[in-house]
């Protein structure tokens, strides 16, 4: 007899089953654990308070970039808190035998940028992190999802946490993407789409042609996205492209134990036949730059698109949420959004910090020069991407169009580090919210892709990146 | 992580969507590396002004808003980021229950492994509730773990769902590490069966 058709999630849900009991949440097991220094000092004191130890060290990676200061200076920049933090996380790294990769080290970056570029993240794996961007490294074929602090400190005892099996939604993008959109339009149209409490309670899967035809870097920045959609983890079947990026990584496995690898994770498919609790279907050629206007990811439309009006909604409540949105972004309804003035453009972030990214940014800034007035800070997502964007000369050209070029780190996509928005600022940027105060208090985000966001610091505005061909 | 069976109580209302863990406490409040005073940070853009004064028309700030112990919010409370310091900063406030629309998963989680009570309801319940606090912001409610049920005054409101495991451990006062250290054999085997794969 055949088994039955499965989804990719659960397969990989099914084997990580510890143990199952009637009337609890499933006992799963994790592969990898990321930690950083933001949410991971309560989950230490926890374990500290119970004489417990972690239960298996080396399943556990840790790195600072949430607080680290992109500024060249760094350490001397670093205020007292946050000194204290970064101090905390290597002691209890020392303590517990966890490798650190602390600010200045190598391969230190951001979190989610570091597991894939290490070869830490495999197909097939479960991976958690305290930190809801986790999601990123389903690009890979791997169930991950942001957890708690409470749950960071299961992990380091148990490496096992109590979950519910999720229910899969698959979200089908098929066609060919127009020229000069890419998988950022493709996340923000999804949930612009499907709101961003779409996905509560799901695992996305993405599929179709369009998905297999994005990049491992695209894929990532848009599984990174899914928990905007309110899922908790997002992935996409491993193909050749996954293999091909992983190949000869640091911790990817290597010889005889490399091809066994690979023949395994070719399994890691949804199988025909087998059932999504829910689907959405895109289609992508229809796909245009989106822009967020409002104050969460799922107030985003087609850059072109005029502004939407609150008496056009259907409910008094989305009415009034769409009113406080606009008010607080200072916006019109019924307005362009093109041609709105920008005071900062931010170029990095666990969505969008990818030498692809970089790259895409980097043909729009070649051979010009950013507007006046408008601060472009560009930060590599790790010390890795730095080195190679130095090596291409990609530094080079943001420099000479007028850009700061940052030591790597979170930077302007969380109001931690020193890099902020000032009061009624408003900025053009790669990250992933646009809640308010997300990026300083007071500030105002549209977030874009990279190609939007360098046109932005070009023309001073919001701009169509259509309109600015390759330098 | 304290019991909690049944609270009755006064409420705040926060009437919004999408309420996400950036405005629940904002990630500069986030330096700190133990729980203590988070209460004081919820809110916080919403509650003070740049310079720290109290904002006069939050509903956190007004004089008969003092130790109610449940808020009440629209819908997809808790969005967004992970950190736990949002429900941190909920409990240190005095909150026990949030009562919404719905909620975020991550957020859900967090709250009901610190003794907070997600309670999601039904439009019409919900409006319920949102009229009725409106008619009498002194009203209170109860919010019934052992029965999952809701009250306003004496009245039955709503029946509202939790996962029985996580009701179990709240009704206690449980934390799941405890329970999870339990199955140390379960995990050992399921270690060993793994260490004889290729990879
Ligand atoms: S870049 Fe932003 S979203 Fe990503 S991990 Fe850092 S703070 Fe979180």
């Amino acid at each position: 007899m055949s088994q039955q058709a499965q989804t990719l999630v659960d397969k990989v849900w099914d084997r990580h089953i510890v143990s199952e009991e009637p009337g609890r949440p499933s006992m799963v097991y994790i592969d990898l654990h990321l930690i950083h220094e933001v949410t991971s000092p309560q989950a230490f004191a926890a374990l500290e308070e119970r004489g417990l130890k972690l239960r298996q060290p080396q399943r556990t990676v840790a790195t600072m970039d949430h607080s680290t200061p992109t500024d060249p200076r760094r350490l001397e920049v670093l205020d007292g808190q946050s000194r204290k933090q970064l101090d905390l996380l290597r002691h209890n790294c020392e303590k517990y035998g966890v490798t650190l990769y602390g600010i200045g080290h190598d391969r230190n970056g951001i979190v989610h940028v570091i597991g894939p570029e290490l070869g830490l993240t495999q197909p097939g794996m479960t991976i958690v992190c305290g930190d809801s961007h986790t999601s990123t490294h389903g690009a890979f074929g791997a169930l991950a999802f942001g957890i708690g602090t409470t749950e960071v400190s299961h992990v380091l005892a148990t490496q096992c946490l109590l979950q519910h099996r999720p229910e899969s939604f698959e979200v089908y993008v098929d066609g060919a993407l127009p020229a000069g959109v890419g998988a950022k339009d493709i996340a923000l149209a999804i949930i612009a789409e499907i709101g961003t409490d779409g996905g509560t309670g799901h695992v996305f899967e993405f599929r179709g042609s369009a998905i297999e035809s994005l990049s491992m870097e695209g894929r990532m920045t848009l599984c990174n996205m899914s928990i905007e959609a309110g899922a908790r983890a997002g992935l996409i079947a491993p193909d050749e492209k996954t293999f091909a990026y992983l190949e000869g990584r640091d911790f990817a496995p290597k010889g005889a134990a490399w091809q066994a690898a690979v023949a395994d994770w070719r399994s890691l498919r949804t199988d025909e036949g087998a059932t999504f609790s829910r689907s959405l279907t895109i289609d992508a050629s229809e796909l245009a730059p989106m822009i967020t206007f409002g104050t969460n990811p799922g107030m985003g439309q087609a850059i072109d698109k005029h502004l939407p009006r609150p008496e056009d909604l259907e409910s008094d409540q989305a009415a009034a949420e769409l009113r406080k949105a606009l008010d607080y972004m200072g916006l019109e309804p019924g307005k362009t959004l093109l041609g709105h003035p920008v005071d900062v453009v931010f170029i990095g972030s666990c969505t969008n910090s990818r030498i692809s990214d970089l790259r895409e940014a980097a043909e729009i800034f070649s051979g010009r020069q950013v507007a006046n007035g408008v601060r472009t800070l560009v930060v590599p997502g790790s010390q890795n991407i730095k080195r190679q964007a130095e090596a291409e000369g990609l530094d080079v050209v943001f420099r000479t169009a007028g850009a700061e070029w940052r030591e790597p780190g979170c930077s302007m996509c969380i109001a931690m580090n020193g890099d902020q928005l000032s009061p009624g600022q408003y900025a053009v940027s790669t990250s992933n919210r646009n809640f308010e105060g997300r990026q300083g208090r007071g500030g105002r985000t549209f977030l874009a892709s990279p190609r939007t966001a360098a046109a932005a610091a070009i023309r001073g505005c919001v701009t169509d990146p259509r309109t600015l061909t390759a330098g | 992580m304290e019991a909690l069976k049944s609270l009755t109580a006064k409420a705040l209302v926060v009437h919004r969507d999408n309420i996400d863990t950036d405005q629940i406490i904002p990630a500069r409040f986030l330096k700190v590396t133990d729980k203590a005073g988070l209460g004081d940070a919820l809110f916080a853009d919403w509650r003070y002004a740049e310079d720290g004064t109290p904002k006069s028309d939050f509903v956190l700030n007004q004089p008969w808003a003092k130790g109610r112990a449940i808020l009440v919010a629209g819908q997809n409370f808790g969005s967004g980021s992970s950190r736990e310091h949002a429900p941190w900063a909920l409990l240190g406030y005095g909150f026990r229950a949030v009562i919404a629309r719905s909620f975020a998963d991550i957020f859900r989680n967090n709250a009901l492994k610190n003794g907070v009570l997600p309670v999601a309801l039904g439009k019409t319940e919900h409006s319920k509730v949102l009229a009725a606090l409106a008619a009498d912001r002194d009203a209170e409610l109860t919010v019934d773990l052992e029965m999952c049920a809701l009250g306003l005054g004496g009245e039955h409101i709503a029946n509202f769902e939790v996962d029985a495991f996580a009701r179990h451990c709240l009704l206690n006062g449980l934390d799941q590490l405890g329970y999870l250290l339990h199955f140390e054999a379960d995990i050992e085997r399921y270690e060993a069966e793994r260490s004889t794969r290729a990879y």
